[in-house]
């Protein structure tokens, strides 16, 4: 079996950000960390390989070509993922689409029997490509996974939605996208960043992939911080907060 | 002219409000471009669904019933929904960003060869034609996008929108759904629901949520106060990763995006991940021992103090005012 793991790097969406002069990007000193999502995606293909042995694990980052290259060694090959791939594009220009026919693109060369992607990147929260990667390819998904068991040529995938946890059986091939609760994702322990050094990293670029049009179909026109919340007042107790609540507030 | 097509939601045989909520926006796009709106009500016994939103001004609501369509599994209900969007001739096709409006329209946009903007909060004119704001960077950023296709599919933040007022009533027309497709499949097994007499979470007019603090008293503390509130319960992430909460009580970015009436943070620090999803709330009242809490720095009013010896008190005192 392969599996094919998302490993995107994201501006930290808990550091200050400062919107580019033209208002359509953020800029500055940005801080950036691998998608929270996507090290849940990297655990879970590792616990899966770990568990049935015989799985061939492959990382797929997409961005700036060393920035991308050095946190795919960090993040996917340090904690145990078996070999990256890299493809070289400039964020800002791309969108879940064009991101999503990248993914195609390199399933088309590798053939994987499931994609596990992160449910969503942390800076654009869009929550579209591995949905999207999934009807480019005509495969089915499960998508906000916090349990992955194979059986049987399927996976059993517990999800979580609106109204609770809910359990699909999903054929492969199949793309999964990983919610928070599927698992503890690991530290990359010292001899795996050694040895991630010496694993196999192959480097593409847009051109490489054959894309056709690489336009993106969702532009980012302007950017803005949200309007701001005051802070209120401070109660004393119980019964100011009560007060306030049916005078001033009239809630309750 | 637009034509937009709204995807109903439903859930045990009831249309849910978020759909409402979806109309609206329908509704503005209609007001900012002229044209029209339909809705489409998708599943397995969806009479009763289809009579309920036949009342909220579309020009018709087209019911697709089908066996195969009675659990909303993504790749057939896409197909149905984008064959839908072509007969009707559909320019935006829009549905909630729940876990099922987020789970489909992706693969709605990639049938229709449509670019998709998520959890729109605002339609609003930009430069370019009309966009659509959303948040970014789990709302630390608000952008204004748009969409360079011909169509266009719109996941709706429910929150940000109120619901559709009663409107003239809508020609209910079945469309003969054809969700059958080749190939690998994703088969239905089980959902685990939680049943509770309490109004929805991304519906309810008041929110009590608790967080990691309350610890294994988590419900001890905050059902009474929902009880005599007639409130939803909701939680932080940190106690839903502790298992004192379960998954579908989650607010935030990455959870559920809340905007009742009244919001009680009952022993939540207010980290950026869980105001993403409740900042917006009419009134926000926070319950915190430490006063240093980035909660405080949104909540309207704020009480420094033990949630295990207040909230209690707060339920005896609001049920003694109603005596």
């Amino acid at each position: 079996m392969k599996i094919l793991v998302s490993a995107k790097r994201v501006s930290d969406p808990n550091a200050r950000l400062a919107i580019s002069s033209d208002g359509r990007w953020i800029e500055g000193d940005v801080e950036y960390v691998m998608n929270y999502f996507c090290e849940n995606a990297i655990e879970c293909a590792l616990q899966l390989a770990e568990e049935h042995g015989d799985i061939e694990t492959i990382a797929l980052g997409i961005g700036d070509a060393d920035e991308t290259a050095r946190f795919v060694r960090q993040g996917a090959l340090a904690r145990g993922i078996d070999r990256g791939i890299v493809v070289e594009a400039d964020e800002q220009s791309t969108d879940s689409d064009l991101i999503a026919r990248v993914y195609a693109a390199v399933v088309a060369r590798e053939s994987p029997d499931v994609v596990l992607i992160g449910k969503q990147a942390v800076d654009g929260d869009s929550n579209q490509v591995g949905q999207l990667l999934a009807e480019y390819l005509g495969w089915p998904q499960a998508t906000f996974a916090s349990k992955v068991e194979i059986a049987d040529g399927e996976l059993i995938v517990t999800r979580e939605v609106d109204g609770g946890l809910e359990t699909l059986a999903v054929s492969t091939p199949c793309v999964v996208t990983a919610d928070l609760r599927l698992n503890e994702p690991r530290f990359a322990p010292l001899a795996g960043i050694m040895k991630a050094k010496k694993k196999p990293l192959d480097s593409l670029t847009l051109d490489d992939l054959d894309l056709g049009d690489a336009a993106p179909k969702v532009r980012v026109v302007q950017m803005a911080a949200p309007s701001g919340r005051k802070a209120g007042a401070l109660v004393k107790d119980v019964d100011e907060l009560i007060a306030r609540l049916r005078g001033e507030a009239r809630v309750i | 002219m637009a034509k937009v097509l709204v995807v109903a939601d439903h859930d045990k045989g009831a249309l849910k409000k978020i759909t409402l909520n979806t109309i609206t926006l329908a509704r503005q796009i209609v007001a900012a471009q002229g044209g029209s709106f339909d809705v489409c009500v998708l599943g397995s016994g969806v009479g009763a669904v289809a009579q309920a939103v036949a009342g909220y001004g579309a020009a018709a609501v087209h019911v697709a019933d089908h066996a195969d369509l009675a659990h909303p599994i993504a790749a057939p209900w896409a197909k149905v929904i984008a064959d839908l969007a072509r007969a009707t001739g559909a320019t935006v096709v829009c549905m909630a960003a729940g876990s099922t409006g987020k789970d489909i329209l992706p693969r709605v946009a990639v049938r229709l060869q449509a670019g998709m903007a998520s959890d729109v909060v605002e339609v609003v004119q930009t430069a370019a034609g009309l966009g659509y704001r959303r948040p970014m960077w789990a709302g630390n950023l608000m952008g204004d996008v748009v969409v360079d296709t011909p169509v266009q599919v719109v996941s709706v933040r429910a929150s940000a929108f109120d619901a559709a007022e009663a409107a003239g009533p809508s020609p209910i027309v079945p469309f003969p759904a054809d969700p059958q497709l080749t190939g690998a499949r994703a088969r239905f097994v089980s959902l685990d629901g939680v049943t509770s007499s309490r109004p929805d979470l991304a519906e309810a007019a008041t929110v009590v949520a608790g967080g990691r603090g309350l610890k294994d008293r988590f419900a001890q503390i905050t059902e009474p106060l929902a009880d005599v509130l007639g409130a939803a319960i909701g939680a932080s992430r940190a106690a839903v990763d502790d298992g004192f909460a379960p998954n579908d009580f989650q607010i935030g970015q990455t959870g559920k995006v809340v905007a009742p009436q009244l919001y009680f943070a009952i022993a939540i620090s207010g980290a950026v991940q869980h105001l993403a999803g409740m900042k917006n709330s009419k009134v926000i009242v926070a319950i915190n021992k430490n006063a240093d809490e980035p909660i405080f720095k949104v909540a309207d009013y704020g009480l420094v103090a033990d949630a295990f010896a207040v909230v209690p008190e707060l339920v005896s005192k609001i049920k003694a005012l109603r005596a």
